[in-house]
């Protein structure tokens, strides 16, 4: 039955505007009909007919239906480019919209709040009380959109002509798409009023939760996206609500389904019973799965909301990982989106599956499928620490089809994975320098740089491949720049031979005299001033033990994915961003300006981690995060190594070797310092101090009082060979001090640098000296757990491991005598302030047994287990490590920490 | 959570408008134009990009059916989900109407059109997509009549997919149960997906408003009738019903009542993800003799009772897209070399169950080759087939009962067939 309109596009000649305006006052209806079809047909192509305005709302009292819409559209067309002239429409509107033909009547109230004129909206009033009213539901569902259209036109009218009143009256209407659509209208009103206007009480929710049974499909959805605002009173209220939710699951309208899962998981939130949520959770995970044979459009969406699902309850799809494997025909979009999923499903029991099908991808045709599908091999291999190796295997293999894309995606991944497992994958090394040549992308060059100067003492040749490099620096990317300025003072560093000492030479020219980049210079000079004025701090600087890093695959803020997960099935939950970041409202034409952010829905929703400071100069950009957005985005990393090492810095900025002071920071508040050398010892002078943790870094706390008759000044500091080799990171920064002033100080230390040789010992002799008296020896205590490391927490699994894989000889035990657990969660935080973190308790009769874990110089781990009686003096120290003979250091310093 | 769109375009292949329909009046149609233009000349194959696109403060959302894409823009957090499926409703409407949804038949029937996307949606709120209702009020020049229309009860009505008043001498529905097998073979031969997706496609000519009931062999309904289900019954993973069937009483009974739609619908589709044997198997041994002519030997084989039949076999073995000379001997059926798919096309009218048939081909390669390392673009072979008369699940209609209040006798007619869905093995 296909019509014949597009004759009516051909009349494109010269002078067809008078001939319209001709035809359209013909006598003639059928002539009158065709005319206006024309002139419908040049404003579809979009050319300018309002002139015609007249004319055409002449035609406006017909008794022809389809006459009478093409009038109405014209209108709602160029109404508003002929304000003055739309009054003419409004006397034909008025007696529409009491037209005895409900579809009249409806259209009339439907086309008049689509006329954004002032002089049609002043008449729309009355029409639209009285459609409110009618007696037939189609009038009623149009009217109650109306009110939606009239509010955003002019809010004040709506409200004081009392239709929000009207409007709410319409949600306890008889007919279901009568109150779905007044749902839709309220919904959007309240969004835009700041004032409560559509509360939904329990009252209104028991009639939606009627009324969803028998509206449209649409209206189902509307009523779902409204109630899901709708917070249950408790646990029972949620659980009937879910109850009656939940037979949406098995409507054929994927749109329905997904607003009934959101509703499902908003309430759950608040159900108890693990039973009940157990058994939401299955009951959702097959309609989730059939979403994936809908139209690729609608898969889409819902791949981007299981996304979200999954990181809120894995369980849910835990066993459903084939569903995601892509099919030969999916669309690039939905491949991705699998893979992303894929990658958040992966477990140890079905990684072999998975590998299988990532290396399938990884030789497709197109490259960014290819380089997600490798990136994600990548990213299993960090997140699952025992298929990591089978990871590797097959990235290994990929190398060798010698692809060059997909060479340089795993050289990048496979930086990260050393990084994850430090000197446990490094034998593939050679493998990964067979493919240097192929290298050209920035990023792939930056990574393959990073792996030769890190492990540069365990290549051979690693002064000849990073040479090859050199040659053309000048050219190079800046990130490929930095990456090979560090590598080379690492090699140098490593291997202080001829050969590293020339090319550091060369490297350090380039990147100081020869480049415009600031960060580039900036680290070349930190480097060069640390390598002329002591190379071994330049050693601890550069070659600084490197934080493990973890897997981010998961990472979406908790606070931003509920707010996401209450939007799901809407825009926010495809771009996984918070509605107020893309939404915008325009009044009446106002144009956005041009610089709105691109929320590019595709790689959105990873955090940058920060990278430790130091190594955030030492790693390519910030390599602790995996994800590939984030370190596309990343910015080059800062130049400096900051806070850690601030005497370094402070020499820096002086530059001519002077030692400026530095703004330190304030004494620690807390306990006064224990006296270290009394005044009476000292002659006037009285030194108080104590080992510290602060921000990871060791640092010797001292406080200085002059109560001498001279002033004092020319303070210096040495401290003796000690067990755990602890000395002064730089020299000690103390002003003048007159007498009976004095001053305090933070110096930072360092520790394994001249360690005494025999049995571990908690002696620290430090000498102390000033330009107007003898030399000061005191001694101190070395504390152990200023060494403990703020990322000692083990997880659960790993303490077993560790435990069990210690021999029982590494166990050692005493009763701490003195100290008593008052509070067991006290004592926990307590520790975990010291960095001795709590794994997990149990009792055992009336006895408290905590296990704690802690990392000691040098990663040690200290597996702890403590066991007493709340109340009572007396509790055993248990202890598993890999350096038992740290064991009198560790009770000391737990005897401290308890007490 | 509120959200509707700001208007609704059809566009042609190139990304013009052909026509639009304004409905908040806040994007303008240059300027989605502007961007979808530009997207399409970016992208090169818009199919391949995210279907849900951010530009300049609006979000559009597209589809592409045939020359045609139909795009909504919006300003605000709409329903992404439910747009898109409109989008594909509003398709099938216009199918509806004009047999074709494309450009031609949207410019021959601009008027129809305009009134449609008045109709379906109001305010950029989706309406009613009811494309047998619609027709019944909004018509096309050659339908139309002279008397006024009214909108039809069902529009508003509980019943929004059946108006009162239909008329049949006979009084028949034609239940077709199809279920489609798809499968994903890894290169070891492993299964690594298999599952069935099954419909009842149902035609019903029936007189007023009828009342039906479908009884199937559904374990869990017939376990909580008390009867024994022994070897009968099956569990379906995921049952999807069409909107005409309560699901709140198939909660709570798994009872299917409902009142159908005139003509031909989807009553249910259902998922079962039980492993599933393949029903033909595909083994390919391919030599390649130094870059000059490629051999392949192709194993066909049915795995299903010899008292089925498959008819219809199509097996698309993937080849070098720049292989010639093909030379193919088959032990059934015929082939042939489909250059414009990079493959060959074994077709076997009839493949009864218990079978093997066996199929040779030898192409010639050029011997100069593309520079090295752009890898080949592996295609897996897939297989087309129909099963007539059986069903993988053994799901069998128990009952359809039919009841209207003039008490008039239906016929109901049942058939079964089962067929290769996406039917991919890599082993190739």
């Amino acid at each position: 039955m296909s019509g014949h309109d597009s004759k009516y596009f051909s009349t494109t000649k010269k002078g067809e505007i008078p001939e319209l305006k001709d035809e359209l006052n013909s006598q003639y209806k059928d002539k009158r009909k065709d005319a206006v079809k024309k002139v419908i047909a040049a404003m579809t192509v979009g050319k300018d007919v309002s002139s015609l305005f007249t004319d055409v709302v002449n035609c406006m009292q017909t008794e022809n239906l389809e006459l009478k819409k093409l009038v109405y559209l014209y209108l709602i067309n160029y109404a508003k480019s002929q304000p003055d002239l739309a009054i003419l429409a409004v006397n034909t509107f008025v007696k529409d919209s009491q037209d005895p033909n409900p579809l009249i009547r409806a259209l009339a109230v439907r086309t008049m709040g689509c006329i954004r004129v002032d002089k049609i909206t002043e008449y729309l009033c009355d029409p639209l009380q009285r459609c409110l009213k009618d007696d037939d539901p189609y009038v009623r569902k149009t009217a109650s959109i109306c009110v939606a259209k009239l509010y955003d036109i002019n809010a004040e009218l709506v409200e004081d002509r009392g239709f929000l009143d009207a409007l709410k009256d319409l949600i306890s209407d008889n007919n279901p798409m009568v109150v779905a659509n007044a749902v839709a209208a309220l919904a959007e009103i309240q969004e835009n009023s700041s004032r409560p206007i559509f509360e939904i009480t329990s009252n209104t929710l028991t009639k939606l939760l009627t009324a969803l049974n028998e509206c449209t499909e649409w209206g189902q959805v509307f009523i779902l996206d409204a109630l899901s605002k709708y917070k249950a009173a408790d646990a029972r209220e949620a659980e009937n609500i879910v109850e009656r939710v939940t037979p949406r699951l098995q409507h054929a309208n994927c749109a329905v389904v997904l607003s009934a899962v959101k509703m499902i998981l908003l309430q759950m939130e608040l159900i108890t019973s693990t039973d009940v949520v157990r058994n939401l959770c299955k009951k959702m995970a097959p309609p989730l799965v059939t979403l994936l044979s809908a139209e690729p459009e609608i898969q889409y969406v819902a791949l981007r909301n299981i996304n979200l699902i999954v990181q809120r309850r894995p369980t849910i799809l835990a066993h459903e990982i084939k569903v995601f494997f892509c099919k030969y025909n999916d669309p690039i979009y939905v491949k991705m989106e699998k893979l992303e999923i894929m990658i958040k499903l992966a477990s140890d029991r079905n990684i072999d599956q998975v590998l299988l099908e990532f290396k399938e991808y990884a030789t497709e045709v197109d490259v960014d499928f290819v380089r997600k599908a490798v990136r994600a091999i990548g990213r299993c291999a960090i997140k699952l620490e025992r298929a990591a190796e089978r990871c590797i295997s097959v990235l290994l293999e990929l190398i060798k089809i010698k692809v060059n894309y997909v060479v340089q995606e795993a050289i990048i991944v496979i930086k990260d994975i050393f990084r994850r497992y430090p000197n446990t994958y490094e034998s593939i090394i050679a493998t990964l320098c067979e493919s240097l040549d192929t290298l050209d992308e920035p990023e792939a060059k930056a990574s393959m740089i990073w792996i030769i100067g890190e492990y540069a003492e365990r290549i051979d040749n690693a002064d000849e491949l990073l040479e090859s490099f050199l040659e053309s620096f000048p050219e190079e990317p800046a990130l490929v720049q930095l990456q090979l300025l560090t590598a080379t003072v690492k090699l140098f560093l490593k291997k202080p031979t001829e050969g590293p000492q020339q090319m550091i030479q060369v490297v350090l020219n380039n990147a100081t005299v020869e480049t415009d980049n600031p960060d580039l210079r900036d680290r070349a000079y930190i480097y060069w001033r640390l390598l002329s004025t002591d190379p071994e701090a330049a050693k601890d600087v550069v070659l600084a033990e490197k934080p493990v890093i973890s897997d981010d695959s998961n990472q979406l803020d908790p606070s931003l994915l509920d707010e996401l997960l209450a939007n799901i099935a809407t825009l926010a939950s495809v771009y996984h961003k918070p509605p107020d970041a893309f939404v915008t409202r325009v009044k009446t034409a106002v144009q956005r300006p041009d610089d709105e952010e691109y929320p590019d829905g595709s790689e959105s929703g990873y955090s940058d981690t920060p990278a430790n400071a130091v190594d955030s100069a030492a790693a390519p950009s910030s390599s602790s995060n995996v994800t590939h957005a984030a370190t596309r985005q990343a910015a080059p990393a800062p130049p400096a190594p900051s806070a850690p090492v601030p005497d370094l810095l402070g020499d820096l900025i002086g530059l001519d070797g002077a030692i400026v002071p530095v703004d330190q920071p304030a004494t620690p508040s807390g306990p006064p310092l224990p006296i270290v050398l009394p005044a009476s010892t000292g002659q006037g002078l009285q030194i108080c101090a104590q080992l510290t943790r602060r921000d990871g870094q060791i640092f010797y706390s001292m406080l200085f009082e002059n109560n001498s008759q001279i002033p004092l000044d020319g303070f210096m500091i040495q401290f003796n060979k000690n067990t755990l080799g602890l000395a002064a990171a730089g020299p000690l920064q103390v002003p003048q001090l007159q007498p009976g002033a004095s001053a305090t100080t933070l110096l930072p230390m360092v520790s394994f640098q001249n360690i005494s040789p025999g049995p571990p010992s908690t002696l620290l002799q430090v000498a102390v000296k000033n330009n107007q008296q003898p030399v000061w020896y005191f001694n101190d205590k070395i504390s152990l757990q200023v060494f403990f490391a703020e990322d000692g927490r083990m997880e659960r699994a790993h303490f077993l491991e560790t435990w069990k894989s210690l021999p029982d000889s590494n166990e050692i035990a005493k009763d701490l005598q003195s100290v008593v657990i008052n509070s067991v969660d006290v004592t926990i935080d307590r520790l975990a302030a010291s960095n001795v973190f709590f794994i997990a308790k149990r009792r055992n009769m009336n006895q408290e047994v905590l296990y704690l874990s802690a990392k000691a110089p040098r990663g040690i781990p200290f597996l702890i287990e403590l066991t007493g009686v709340v109340g009572i003096a007396g509790v055993k120290c248990a202890i598993k490590t890999p350096n038992p003979e740290m064991a009198p250091l560790f009770f000391e310093a737990m005897e401290a920490l308890l007490n | 959570m509120a959200g509707a769109v700001s208007a609704l375009f059809l566009l042609d292949i190139k990304g013009r408008v052909l026509v639009w329909r304004d409905y908040r009046g806040d994007v303008s149609a240059v300027q989605a134009e502007r961007f979808f233009t530009k997207l399409i000349e970016k992208e090169g194959d818009p199919e391949s990009h995210e279907p849900v696109v951010y530009d300049n403060g609006v979000t559009y959302m597209f589809i592409q059916h045939n020359n045609v894409f139909l795009m909504v823009a919006s300003r605000q957090n709409c329903n992404a989900a439910s747009l898109l499926l409109f989008l594909h409703r509003v398709v099938d409407v216009f199918k509806h109407y004009f047999e074709e949804l494309e450009e031609e038949s949207l410019r021959d029937n601009f008027v129809v059109v305009y009134e449609l996307l008045d109709e379906m949606m109001d305010f950029g709120y989706p309406q009613y997509t009811e494309a047998k209702i619609l027709s019944e009020f909004i018509k096309t020049d050659a339908y139309r009549m002279e008397v006024t229309q009214r909108p039809p009860m069902a529009v508003t009505n509980a019943v929004s997919w059946r108006s009162e008043g239909i008329r049949y001498k006979k009084n028949e529905v034609f239940l077709d149960v199809v279920e489609s097998v798809n499968i994903l073979v890894n290169s070891n031969g492993q299964i690594i997906r298999s599952d069935v997706v099954g419909a009842l496609k149902m035609r019903t000519y029936l007189s007023g408003m009828p009342e039906c009931k479908l009884g199937l062999n559904d374990r869990v309904l017939l376990e909580a009738q008390g009867r024994s289900t022994k070897g009968k019954a099956i569990d379906l993973d995921d049952i999807k019903f069409h909107q005409c069937v309560r699901l709140a009483r198939f909660e709570n009974d798994r009872t299917i009542s409902f009142i159908p739609p005139d003509g031909s619908f989807d009553l249910m589709t259902y998922r079962l993800s039980t492993q599933v044997k393949p029903l033909i198997w595909v083994e390919a041994q391919v030599e390649r003799h130094s870059r000059s002519r490629i051999e392949l030997m192709v194993k066909a084989r049915s795995q299903f009772k010899e008292r089925s039949t498959a008819t219809n076999v199509e097996i698309e073995l993937p080849v070098p897209s720049d292989a010639t000379n093909p030379n193919i001997r088959t032990s059934m059926g015929s082939a042939a070399y489909a250059p414009e798919n990079d493959a060959l096309l074994w077709k076997i009218k009839s493949f009864p169950g218990g079978k093997e048939y066996m199929m040779r081909a030898e192409l010639s390669l050029p011997s100069i080759t593309a520079e090295e390392g752009i890898p080949e673009k592996k295609a897996p072979i897939r297989v087309k087939f129909e099963i007539p008369y059986f069903t993988v699940s053994g799901i069998q209609v128990r009952y359809l009962k039919i009841i209207e209040k003039s008490g008039y006798q239906a016929l109901p007619w049942v058939r079964y067939i089962t067929m290769a869905g996406e039917y991919e093995l890599r082993l190739i």
